[in-house]
């Protein structure tokens, strides 16, 4: 299987170690290999290799150019919040930390070009330089000219430089407008189940054999294969459940080889695991301190989610109820809820044609600072003075997330907001001041 | 300097010059007290928390450090902290600063502290390159490595290193002179978001990326600061983000009781000399309840009111210690004097007094310094006996089912003790007990004297049932029909002997309650402690824009102060501003507004406030100076809220304001 991966120019021990660190990803590596030529020769300008989260894109390039040893920069688009950052990684990795300050303070990319050729006619390449770019997605977010460039990076520079982006979405959905250089598309796909199995397999626990690790992945992969792919996550799993799995061995109830009773003893909990753990309702920390606990302890523990009580003072309570009545009721039907005398009117005369849908299935709507206002005073139960207070209060239930401003923050004129919570949380909150917020929705007439 | 700078602003306008002086330092003596006191209480009440957050940090910079298996296979996560801390946000200041505080003396050197608003900015990119650069700013000082280079987390990350390293050198040379300096090697970078819900969620989400890739290099550590609910978290960050997090809560207290503490500490107790009247505690307690949470906001209201009753109560020098107190009744000025005879509260004690003892008072100076001696002694010895009591019927009627809470509930008389077990009720006599056995006063010594002697009697009661059962039960099988004859001869027994003690324990409370917590305003001179203008403080706290701006546009002379601006009844005179005048003027109009009848009626009033003759050829005519002051007040009204342009009517404006003329 090692002696697939064969090219001229490199090292035969060095590929042996890398095609080792590289499971299930060999053809992907060959592909590549062949792709890059030998280290002298020019390579193609621009790569894109795409994939699913945890499909090894990263891992491969990294141990590519760790392996060979090829002069490389790595760059995260993440990390790169401007595009000076970027410049500078690539310039610091290829030409030694002098070479970012020739870089003016907000640079362009021609100051790149410049200040790449500069160096470069000082330290040209005896092989090939590549920029691996992870996350190159957030490529699209940025000026459309860097895309482009980078993709012949190559001819602006006149270098013999290859631009590798990763990413998690096919070319199809980056390609600009313009039209641009063509990059190689190589893909990679998931891994299957019983590569899966392989990989993780190879994480034996020093003090058990390797039948026995084997046997739990199995398990875990019955359990978790289903919802969740991501090797990444898998590992984490397993590296928390495993002491678990081992306790009946420990006790010494079991033997190495009893697969079904260790699968007896282990499923339960793995499946508590899925509802928890895994989705981070109960944090990892956590989550060890309560296999070490007794079953109705663990009980007391409850995950994020479940904490959703909100304090807040009075008033912002009915501010809070009268900006959901405005987010979730025609304006029409205010007069019906909050006049007096408003006559008897039935919900069919109200009924238009698109208004046959509940408002809630659509979501909540903007409204005026005004009509917040007019609807809270004829909530709420005592007579208020418009206080600056009262003002204030809107403005933090916006910073607490709990109103949206819906206008632009420099619009001081009519600002507009929508109402963020949901119906449970306003029905908890208006049961708190005995309102009951049921009678006034449009909705449930 | 700007010590002397408060005082003149004191002793400016205050009422009694010369007192002033002493006035202002008591005052600040008073103030500089509650201060720490309340600085004190909040360390006391934040200590478990921050202690657990401490140990949280510290926790997961040790088991960074080991490397076993399962360490080596989990997912590098970054220890968090979900801090709750209730919406009462400008609390949260004070709890971050001692937080860091502490975090820098014991965990790290290594703690930044960011806020949203710091990190505002136009566009993401921007945003999330300032908080990058947070860390670097705020905590580590660090020197830029190369002018040009832009702050990243690599460079923080080298910067660390090199730090570290360096750190390790100098406590291998010190011999490792301490244990704990060798387990700290690497102390962890703590970063606190103190307000997770205000900031761009793409922006934290990029930030945790990015940390989430230096995580082996550099130990971070979060702590999210949430007002609301812990499920903010998975409302803001996908499960991709949040999956690389390992995230803890923890619960700071609500602040309902936070202020109940800061209340018990500060305000009902004897000492401080300063009190509050029951009108003004509720304008603050309003303030609390309906509309912030936030207790540095009442104890901001309590000093407005402590600044005010010294600056407005000439008498207010007698509000301190008691020996000062006595002393400065002897320096009473004779003015001081005469206020003393005016106060209310002391009139209605004079009323009391027989008809000599009258006239001395009133005339007599020195006489009158000797029984004011007196009044305070007692003053504050009603004080120190009324704030026992108050506990102890707390803590009686705190455990009855549906009873009011009132502070000064003094209608014992329907006090529903009968429904208490006596398991109970000797219970709340015990913690009566322990109340008052830390009052040092005569009286309350008396009290805990009685009570205890009444407990013990309870429990003598308790010795004697538990022995008749036991003689019952020793005789015979108990069966049916005699517990129905023992529930028979109960009932018509009416008063057993625990009936009787417990009546006659609640008669002692009744008159304990009757002689020790009677309304403070039967007190005399009890002006001299007690804030009562509660209409102040409520005007300066709930703040009303749109009442001051009414009350300046209809009536310029409560600002501006000046003579020729008086008029009567509401009316505007022609002397005002610009601005009044239109505003006046506007008021006559209905919804819509001709600009132009507007112009000619303002230079109409202008040319009579300039004196000009109603009959001169040039009157009525509008010159350029008076069209461009006009122009000016209405885009002024425009900007007050009051009118906006209307396409409905040309040259017209629309009123945004109902009522006037």
């Amino acid at each position: 299987m090692t002696a697939l991966l064969q090219h001229p120019g490199y090292d035969e021990e060095r590929l042996k170690g890398v095609a080792e660190k590289l499971p299930c990803r060999e053809v992907q590596a060959e592909m590549l290999l062949s792709l890059m030529g030998q280290p002298h020769q020019y390579s193609y300008p621009s790569i894109l290799i795409y994939g699913h989260r945890a499909s090894g894109k990263s891992h491969v390039m990294h141990v590519l150019m760790k392996e060979l040893e090829l002069p490389h920069a790595t760059v995260s688009c993440v990390e790169c919040v401007s595009i000076a950052l970027l410049f500078e990684q690539v310039l610091l990795s290829f030409f030694g930390c002098d070479a970012p300050s020739l870089l003016p303070r907000s640079p362009s990319l021609s100051d790149f070009v410049r200040v790449y050729r500069q160096q470069c006619s000082q330290s040209p390449a005896k092989q090939t330089r590549y920029i691996v770019m992870e996350k190159a997605e957030l490529l699209r977010d940025t000026d459309a000219s860097l895309l482009s460039a980078l993709l012949r990076l190559q001819e602006l520079v006149g270098d013999n430089v290859t631009v590798i982006l990763l990413s998690e979405i096919a070319w199809d959905k980056f390609r600009p407008n313009t039209g641009c250089f063509e990059p190689l598309l190589l893909h990679f796909p998931d891994y299957s189940k019983s590569e899966l199995q392989q990989i993780l397999s190879q994480n034996v626990h020093s003090s058990y054999s390797a039948g026995f690790y084997s046997a739990y992945i199995n398990i875990l992969l019955g359990v978790f294969y289903s919802v969740c792919r991501d090797l990444r996550e898998l590992r984490h799993l397993a590296a928390l459940n495993f002491s678990k799995f081992c306790e009946p061995l420990a006790e010494g109830k079991v033997k190495e080889t009893d697969t079904h009773k260790l699968w007896k003893h282990i499923e339960p909990h793995l499946k508590k695991a899925m509802q928890t753990v895994y989705l981070r309702e109960v944090s990892s920390l956590q989550w060890e301190q309560m296999q070490q606990m007794e079953e109705k302890e663990a009980g007391a523990l409850r995950g994020l989610s479940a904490h959703t009580h909100v304090e807040l003072p009075y008033y912002s309570k009915f501010l809070l109820i009268a900006a959901y009545l405005a987010s979730y009721n025609p304006a029409r039907t205010d007069k019906r809820f909050f006049l007096k005398h408003h006559g008897k009117i039935r919900k069919t005369n109200f009924l238009k044609k698109n208004e046959k849908t509940s408002n809630h299935l659509l979501g909540p709507k903007p409204f005026p600072l005004d009509r917040l206002l007019a609807i809270f005073y004829s909530v709420v139960d005592s007579r208020v003075a418009p206080t600056a207070s009262i003002f204030s209060q809107i403005s933090s239930l916006v910073t607490l997330q709990l109103l949206a401003q819906v206008s632009h923050d420099d619009q001081l004129d009519a600002p507009k907001y929508k109402c963020a919570v949901s119906l449970d949380f306003i029905c908890a909150i208006s049961r708190t001041v005995n309102f009951d917020i049921v009678k006034y929705l449009y909705d449930f007439l | 300097m700007s010590f002397f700078a408060t005082e003149s602003y004191f002793v400016q306008g205050c009422e009694d010059a010369e007192s002033s002086e002493t006035r202002f330092r008591l005052c600040q003596e008073l103030w500089d007290k509650i201060k720490t006191d309340t600085e004190v209480l909040q360390d006391e009440l934040n200590r478990k928390i921050l202690d657990s957050l401490l140990d949280f940090t510290r926790k997961c910079s040790s088991t960074r450090q080991n490397s076993d298996w399962a360490s080596q296979m989990r997912a590098s996560e970054i220890p968090t902290a979900a801090l709750m801390l209730g919406v009462n946000i400008p609390d949260h200041d004070m709890t971050f600063q001692s937080l860091s505080d502490m975090l820098k003396q014991s965990v790290s050197p290594h703690v930044a502290s960011v806020q949203a608003k710091e990190c505002g900015g136009k566009g993401l990119r921007h945003q999330s390159e300032i908080l990058l650069c947070s860390p670097h700013r705020l905590c580590f000082k660090c020197p830029r490595v190369h002018r040009s280079v832009h702050c990243s987390l690599g460079i923080l990350c080298d910067w660390y290193a090199a730090r570290t390293k360096v750190g390790a050198q100098t406590t291998v040379g010190k011999k490792r002179s301490s244990q704990v300096r060798d387990e700290q090697q690497q102390p962890p970078v703590v970063i606190i978001f103190k307000d997770l819900e205000a900031f761009n969620p793409r922006v934290l989400q990029d930030f945790i990326l990015i940390c989430s890739q230096y995580i082996d290099r550099l130990p971070l550590t979060f702590i999210f600061g949430i007002a609301t609910s812990p499920s903010t978290i998975q409302h803001m960050l996908p499960h991709s983000v949040s999956s690389l997090l390992c995230i803890e809560l923890f619960q700071s207290l609500s602040c309902t009781q936070h202020l109940a503490t800061v209340i018990d500490k500060l305000i009902l107790t004897s000492h401080i000399a300063f009190k509050l009247n029951g009108k003004v505690m509720q304008v603050l307690i309003g303030v609390f309840l309906y509309h912030d949470f936030s207790v540095r906001n009442f104890i901001k209201g309590l000093q407005l009111a402590l600044l005010e009753h010294f600056h407005s109560q000439p008498l207010s020098v007698l509000c301190c210690k008691k020996k000062k107190a006595l002393f400065n009744v002897t320096q009473l000025s004779k003015p001081n004097l005469d206020r003393i005879r005016q106060l209310p509260s002391f009139k209605r004690y004079v009323e009391k007094q027989e008809a000599q003892e009258q006239v001395n008072l009133m005339t007599d100076d020195s006489h009158l310094k000797e029984l004011c001696q007196q009044l305070i002694k007692d003053l504050h010895k009603y004080h120190k006996n009324y704030y026992p009591i108050l506990r102890c019927l707390h803590t009686l009627t705190s455990s009855l089912p549906r009873y009011p809470l009132g502070k000064q509930a003094r209608v014992l008389t329907c006090f529903p003790f009968r429904m208490l077990a006596k398991g109970e009720l000797v219970s709340l006599l015990q913690k009566c007990v322990e109340i008052l056995q830390l009052s040092k006063s005569k009286k309350m010594k008396n009290a805990l004297v009685q009570l205890e002697e009444l407990l013990a009697r309870f429990k003598q009661l308790d010795k004697e049932i538990a022995s008749r059962w036991y003689n019952r039960e020793g005789g015979g099988v108990l069966n049916q029909t005699t517990l129905l004859e023992m529930n028979e001869s109960r009932r018509a027994k009416r008063l057993s002997p625990f009936e009787n003690l417990r009546n006659e324990a609640l008669k002692f409370i009744d008159n304990l309650v009757k002689s020790h917590l009677s309304p403070p305003e039967s007190q005399p001179l009890y002006e001299v402690c007690y804030y009562s203008s509660s209409a102040t403080v409520r005007r300066h706290l709930n703040a009303t824009p749109r009442t001051s701006i009414q009350a300046a546009l209809s009536n310029p002379y409560h600002y501006l102060q000046n003579d020729s601006l008086k008029s009567e009844d509401g009316t505007v005179s022609n002397a005002a501003p610009d601005i009044c005048i239109a505003y006046k003027l506007h008021l006559e109009c209905g919804r819509l507004i001709n600009l132009y009848d507007w112009l000619e009626a303002y230079s109409t009033v202008v040319l009579a406030a300039e004196g000009n003759d109603p009959d001169s050829e040039h009157f009525g005519k509008v010159d350029e100076v008076k069209h461009a002051r006009f122009i000016r007040a209405v885009s002024e009204l425009e900007f007050l809220g009051f009118i906006k342009s209307t396409k409905q009517k040309t040259d017209h404006v629309a009123r945004l304001t109902w009522g006037g003329c």
